[in-house]
């Protein structure tokens, strides 16, 4: 299967510190990546690369043609939470149809088409009843399908979510999983998480980043594996799951 | 009451009215896009920046207003620009700007040989003072700015609302946000001859404040400001007049007690509700 996105030889970062060295990484068009990593060790780096926003210092990131779309790549992507001021005065709808709008489109207003399917979006997301509410009134879990919502509207190929569990209740993180398990069918999936034991029954493959990237197939990580990869990770899992929580090692 | 409405005989009482009406689109549209993207603090530093431009103006011998024109967008543009890229903490920077500013044109209105005339109505406004000139600054501003939020109302908002994913989206967030920017310098140094440098950031916010006690979205918060600000320009106006006290004090003083009693009285209803 032909790739999306080729990571070959990545190295980025902010000034003198090099936060990632070396990576390379192929996202599939079927392919379900948990992004996993201790803090700092360049999880996010890694997406803002993907994303475009910020120049890699080494190494290159290539796109197929199936992934551009009229000048922009067809990411969608689901910010953490807590980047996004929920006092802005915007409404629901707003920011879902938000997701539609790239340099092509300075004026003008949303063609019907463009409206029925943000609006379909929110009906699939169970957030109808609030559409025309403003975000500063919802729940984080209400916030994150808005925005969740606004990555989806411009039909993506690739989804990339940084932490969506962070600030979610319970209900609404598994709702999560369960639509992503289902998008997946239809796109790729990077996602950035914390929470091994919530994720490992959803994705495909991990990829280990600390410093470097360690990719892994398959969604059974143990801490041995971990401690191969080099990647300090607290395992911490929720319900029938076994709790495990690795400790610290040096490398 | 019939003494009020003579006064509507008088040019300068017109042209008062005129700039009250455009101080409120400007400052409407303007400090809505201010308070929703929380830089009411540059917008602070634009405007007493500003000052520099007028102080040379005076020393120089050329329209004080162009001076504060040419100082604001420089600011705002530098506050723009180097607090992305230098490794400079933007709060200091803006303060730093903010008193190098005023501290230029103190000195030049002290080097200035004689008399600075008119110097109180820059730090404190005077709408019956404005000119014809000033009304036409105001006037294009109003039609400029109009044009301008209505023509890119979707990109202003999607880049306002979210700038990383809309950079993610490959919209144009730079040139927005310069754009953006120097408006807020234009209006709020066009508006300098209304309410002054010390209060037009009141203009900018309190007009607002009262929007946001009735509504949460960006379009009717702009309509809902230029309304209560026109309206608290003109009863302030009024107030000014009967008691004969300086107008751009008078008007930010009634929009306060305007925001007050809103407030107060919504309170009031919620509880009597329940």
């Amino acid at each position: 299967m032909k790739s999306l996105v080729e990571i070959h030889n990545l190295s980025a970062g902010y000034g003198p510190n090099l936060v990632l060295q070396g990576v390379n990484l192929k996202i599939k068009p079927s392919d379900f990546i948990g992004v996993i990593g201790p803090n700092g060790g360049g999880k996010t780096t890694l997406l803002k690369a993907i994303l475009g926003l910020i120049t890699p210092i080494s190494g290159t990131i290539h796109f197929s043609e199936s992934m551009k779309s009229g000048g922009a790549h067809r990411i969608g992507y689901l910010p953490q939470i807590n980047n996004i001021d929920r006092q802005f005065p915007i409404t629901v709808f707003d920011v879902v149809r938000s997701g539609l709008m790239s340099r092509q489109r300075l004026m003008g207003r949303y063609s019907a088409e463009e409206n029925e399917s943000a609006l379909h979006l929110i009906e699939e997301m169970g957030i109808s009843a609030i559409r025309n509410n403003p975000i500063g009134e919802l729940s984080g879990g209400q916030v994150q399908r808005a925005l969740l919502c606004r990555a989806l509207v411009n039909k993506p190929a690739l989804l990339i979510l940084d932490e969506p569990n962070t600030y979610v209740d319970n209900r609404f993180e598994r709702e999560l999983y369960e639509k992503l398990k289902v998008l997946n069918e239809k796109l790729a999936i990077l996602l950035v998480s914390h929470d091994l034991g919530t994720i490992s029954t959803y994705v495909k493959s991990y990829a280990c980043v600390n410093n470097s990237l360690h990719f892994h197939e398959g969604n059974t990580v143990t801490p041995e594996l971990l401690k191969s990869y080099e990647c300090p990770i607290q395992i911490i899992s929720h319900g029938d799951i076994p709790h495990t929580v690795l400790h610290q090692h040096t490398h | 009451m019939q003494s009020l409405i003579a006064l509507f005989d008088f040019e300068f009482f017109r042209n008062a009215i005129l700039a009250a009406f455009m101080a409120s689109i400007t400052c409407g549209i303007i400090g809505t896009y201010i308070v929703s993207r929380r830089i009411v603090f540059i917008s602070g530093g634009i405007t007493h920046a500003s000052f520099g431009g007028i102080g040379m103006g005076y020393y120089f011998g050329f329209n004080p207003i162009l001076g504060a024109v040419v100082f604001g967008i420089l600011s705002a543009l530098g506050i723009e620009l180097f607090t992305k890229k230098a490794d400079l903490r933007e709060d200091s920077a803006i303060a730093m700007l903010w008193s190098l500013g005023m501290a230029v044109g103190v000195i030049f209105i002290f080097l200035t040989p004689g008399y600075a005339p008119n110097l109180m109505s820059y730090l404190f406004g005077n709408i019956l003072t404005v000119s014809k000139e000033d009304l036409l600054y105001l006037l294009f501003l109003s039609l400029f700015i109009i044009g301008f939020f209505i023509a890119f109302y979707r990109m202003i908002i999607f880049v306002s609302f979210d700038e990383e994913f809309a950079l993610t989206n490959n919209a144009p967030v730079k040139l927005f946000n310069a754009l953006l920017i120097s408006l807020v310098a234009l209006t709020i140094v066009l508006n300098i001859r209304v309410v002054g440098i010390i209060l037009v950031m009141s203009l900018l916010t309190i007009p607002q404040a009262i929007a946001n006690l009735f509504t949460k979205r960006f379009d009717w918060m702009m309509i809902l400001s230029i309304v209560f600000g026109f309206l608290g320009s003109i009863l302030g106006l009024a107030l000014s007049y009967i008691y004969d006290i300086p107008s751009g004090a008078a008007i930010i003083f009634t929009l306060v007690i305007l925001y007050g009693v809103i407030k107060i009285s919504g309170l009031l209803i919620e509880k009597s509700r329940q």
